[in-house]
C-alpha cells in the first residue's frame, strides 16, 4: 500500500518554489505593513533553506546544512535588527505604513 | 507500505496552507501564529529530509525566538492595521502574475528535466548522528565561518539595544566619573560659629514666637 509518489528532489524544490512564490506575493499584498513584509521575508529564506536541505540530501553533502546553519544565524540576526528598527520607526513617526517614510524624499 | 509519499504531502499542505495564511490574515497576530505552523510543518519536510539537527533548530530559533519576537512586537505597537489594508485588493493583480511567473520559470527549469540526481538517495545507517556529522564539520573545515557567525550575532545584539535604547530624563542613575572626582570641599563645608547656650533662649528665637 503506497500514499502516491515516492518524493523525489524534483518535489521539494518545487515545494520550495511555491513557498517562494507565496512570499513574494505576500510582499506585493502588504505592501504598505513592513510587519507582515518582514514575515514573507522569513518564508522565502525558509524555502530557500528547503533547497539547499533537499539538494544536501540528495547529492550526500553536508556542505549545504552547514550553508543553512549559517543563512539561519544570519536570517535571525537581520529580523531582530529589523524589527528594532520597526520599533524605532513606530516611536518615531507613529506609523509603520511603507508610504509614510518620505522623510529622505527631497 | 510506505507512509513516507503521505507525510510529506501533508506537510507540504499544511505549510502552503500556512504560508497563504500569512501573508493574508487580516489580523498580524494571526499571520505571527500561521507563520508559526508554517516553520513547524518546514520542520517537519526537513526531518524527512534527514537533516534532523536544522529541524529542531528551526523549531527552537524560529518558534521559540523570532516568531515570539513578531509576536511581541505586534502587540506592543499600536497601529490601526485596517488602515494599512485599505488598497490590498487593487495590489493583487502585480503581486499575483509576478507570483505566477516566478512560480512557471522555477516548473519550467525544475520540471523540465533537470532532476538530475534524481536517485532515491540511500537511507543513512541506524547509528548515523547528523549532528554529529553537521558538528565535525563545523568545528574544523568550517571553523572561521563559525566564528564570523558569532560576532554577526554580536554585531546583531548590540545594534539592536543600541537602536532601541533610550535613556530616560526622570531616572536616577549614579554616575561613576563624578562621584570618583568628587573633592571633599564639595561635600563637606566646615562653619566656624560662636557657641550657643541651650537654657538661655537667644534673642532671635523670643522674636519668632
Amino acid at each position: 500500500m503506497s500514499f502516491g509518489v515516492q518524493p523525489t528532489l524534483s518535489h521539494y524544490l518545487v515545494l520550495g518554489a511555491i513557498l517562494f512564490a507565496i512570499s513574494v506575493i505576500g510582499i506585493f499584498l502588504n505592501r504598505r505593513n513592513v510587519i507582515i513584509m518582514l514575515m514573507a521575508l522569513e518564508l522565502m529564506l525558509l524555502a530557500v533553506n528547503l533547497n539547499f536541505i533537499a539538494f544536501s540530501r540528495y547529492l550526500d553533502d553536508t556542505a549545504g546544512q552547514i550553508f543553512v546553519f549559517f543563512i539561519l544565524t544570519v536570517a535571525a540576526a537581520e529580523s531582530a535588527i529589523g524589527l528594532a528598527i520597526l520599533v524605532l520607526l513606530f516611536r518615531n513617526i507613529g506609523s509603520i505604513d511603507v508610504e509614510d517614510l518620505g522623510t529622505l524624499k527631497g | 507500505m510506505n507512509i513516507l509519499p503521505f507525510i510529506f504531502y501533508a506537510f507540504a499542505a499544511i505549510l502552503i496552507f500556512a504560508a497563504l495564511r500569512v501573508i493574508t490574515s487580516r489580523n498580524p497576530v494571526h499571520s505571527a501564529l500561521w507563520l508559526v505552523l508554517s516553520f513547524f510543518s518546514a520542520a517537519g519536510v526537513w526531518m524527512l529530509l534527514q537533516a534532523e539537527f536544522l529541524a529542531i533548530v528551526l523549531v527552537l530559533v524560529y518558534v521559540g525566538a523570532v516568531t515570539v519576537l513578531f509576536l511581541f512586537v505586534v502587540m506592543m505597537l499600536d497601529v490601526n492595521f485596517d488602515k494599512l489594508r485599505e488598497r490590498f485588493r487593487s495590489y493583487i493583480p502585480v503581486g499575483a502574475s509576478v507570483g505566477i511567473l516566478i512560480l512557471v520559470e522555477m516548473a519550467l527549469v525544475l520540471i523540465g528535466g533537470y532532476v538530475a540526481p534524481g536517485a532515491a538517495p540511500v537511507p543513512a545507517a541506524s547509528n548515523f548522528s547528523n549532528t554529529r556529522a553537521l558538528g565535525l564539520q563545523v568545528y574544523t573545515d568550517y571553523a572561521y565561518p563559525f566564528e564570523i557567525a558569532a560576532v554577526v550575532l554580536l554585531v546583531a545584539i548590540i545594534a539592536a539595544i543600541a537602536l532601541t535604547h533610550r535613556t530616560r530624563r526622570e531616572t536616577k542613575y549614579q554616575d561613576p566619573g563624578t562621584q570618583v572626582k568628587v573633592r571633599r570641599n564639595d561635600r563637606l563645608r566646615v562653619l566656624k560659629m560662636a557657641p550657643e547656650r541651650r537654657d538661655e533662649p537667644t534673642a532671635t528665637e523670643e522674636k519668632k514666637t
